[in-house]
């Protein structure tokens, strides 16, 4: 037996977000996908049926923060707090963002 | 990936259906509800992450919502497949509180004569109720639909109604050929101008709706020249653990011959993942004969599937004939070419419920399945 086979990569490049993330847009993780801490692997992964994608460590930190409230002003901000010792970092957020609503792992709540 | 194949009692009778022809014998013997929650236990222990709960109908056992909340602490994604017969409100609004995360609808055609027709009941309009109920509950809905003869015409028709019905993904997976639907595949099985009409049809759908639904299209192997990595490699990601327990590295892994497949009620799944020989039998490439052994695409594909190889060639290590390089290639061009005659498309339809699985096992119409090497 063969599972699913996946087409649509293309498309979902094509159609993504056309001209990226706004700083007052609020985003939550996409309903069918879910984000959680892999003890075993060690890292952040978003779940999805058949599926899974591991997080580097930076992903995780932008990812973890999405949560259908904060804004991706908020989002920027706050990681810049954490991590204080990074050069342009809010660049570094604001792309993980965009890739993230490319790859419809988020959704936009407002 | 852990499938859990929790019951292979079903309301529907497909004909499709890729569940044993004699699913019978599998049906008085089911895993406890406590027997089930070791198995998510172990299985999580071992690195599995993903949960599908299918059959048969999952929703004809009364504890799935004890399974969801279980696999849910353990971190799991759930799944849960199922025809929706035997959906409620008051049943899916536990599997949210327990934290199931999809569920994946099974749809047959546009029209409700095909619709109950080929699952051998009546449940065209109950199944739009239960469409609409999953979106209610905040779940994308996930649409999969078996394309065969009988409604690959209406692919437009099937993917508007979806597209009406607010689905997030759609699934159109065309029969594959192992258990019912291998017996009835001259029934089933469309014509290679069908399948292409029909992946310009999904093309053109695609470019109308772009991201608001996704679309997949399973291009079936037969009509393909090189064969699919089956299970994405045995087991190297899937275990499927059946209704009564027995473990397998794929679906339709019992028709093999001489295996023995580990069982949860006697080995640990730990032991089964590493050590069994059920599990080792085809893992890698060392199993492998001419012409695969010497191919340079080995590695693609692993030389098909276990399962098909067997039931078409007899010789479970033989090359999925669906290769073009395979020397049983001609079996799969002979089933495409039957499936156009007049005389063996008349034949009945044999429907996907228990007292043909008892014929079966009983040696009633042998010699539906005796061609492929399918004997129970």
């Amino acid at each position: 037996m063969s599972t699913i086979s996946d087409n649509q990569d293309n498309q979902q490049a094509v159609t993504g977000a056309e001209n990226g993330v706004a700083q007052s847009d609020v985003y939550a993780i996409a309903r069918h996908y879910r984000f959680q801490w892999e003890e075993a692997q060690q890292c952040y992964v978003l779940l999805f049926p058949e599926g899974m994608i591991k997080l580097n460590g930076s992903a995780g930190e932008v990812i973890k923060r999405v949560n259908g409230r904060a804004s991706v002003a908020d989002i920027i901000q706050e990681v810049s707090q954490a991590f204080p010792d990074v050069p342009e970092i809010a660049a570094d957020v604001l792309s993980m963002l965009n890739l993230a609503v490319d790859k419809a792992w988020l959704e936009k709540r407002n | 990936m852990l499938l859990a194949e929790v019951t292979y009692r079903c309301p529907l009778h497909c004909a499709f259906c890729y569940n044993p022809t004699d699913y019978d014998k599998h049906t008085q013997n089911e895993l406890s509800t406590e027997q089930w929650i070791n198995v998510l236990r172990d299985a999580r222990k071992l690195g599995a992450l993903q949960l599908g709960i299918s059959g048969g109908e999952p929703l004809l056992r009364d504890d799935i919502e004890e399974i969801v909340e279980e696999a849910g602490r353990l971190g799991y994604y759930t799944n849960l497949i199922t025809s929706g017969v035997g959906l409620t409100e008051k049943r899916i609004t536990a599997f949210k509180a327990g934290g199931l995360d999809h569920i994946q609808l099974s749809m047959h055609d546009i029209t409700e004569e095909i619709n109950n027709f080929i699952t051998n009941t009546r449940t065209f309009e109950l199944k739009k109720k239960v469409a609409a109920m999953i979106k209610d509950h905040g779940y994308p809905m996930v649409l999969n639909v078996v394309i065969h003869r009988y409604n690959i015409k209406h692919v437009k028709e099937i993917l508007e109604m979806a597209e009406a019905l607010g689905a997030d993904f759609v699934e159109l997976a065309n029969t594959q050929y192992y258990g019912w639907s291998l017996v009835n595949r001259n029934q089933l099985m469309p014509t290679k101008e069908q399948i292409d009409e029909a992946e310009v049809i999904t093309n053109e759908f695609r470019q109308r709706v772009g991201n608001k639904m996704k679309v997949y299209f399973v291009v079936p192997d037969y009509f393909s020249e090189r064969p699919k990595k089956c299970m994405n490699g045995w087991g190297e990601v899937f275990m499927i653990v059946t209704a009564n327990g027995d473990v397998l590295p794929c679906h339709s892994a019992r028709v093999l011959p001489n295996m023995v497949f580990p069982n949860v009620k006697a080995n640990g799944l730990g032991w089964v993942w590493q050590e069994s020989p059920a599990f080792n039998k085809y893992r890698g490439d060392d199993w492998m004969k001419e012409p695969c052994r010497s191919c340079d695409e080995k590695h693609k594909d692993l030389g098909g599937c276990r399962c098909q190889a067997f039931l078409l060639s007899g010789d479970a290590e033989a090359a999925d004939p669906v290769c073009t390089k395979s020397p049983h290639r001609h079996l799969i061009d002979e089933a495409i070419a039957n499936a156009q005659k007049p005389y063996l498309q008349a034949q009945p339809i044999l429907f996907r419920n228990d007292k043909n699985s008892r014929k079966l096992i009983e040696g009633e119409n042998r010699e539906l399945v005796a061609d492929f090497h399918a004997l129970p």
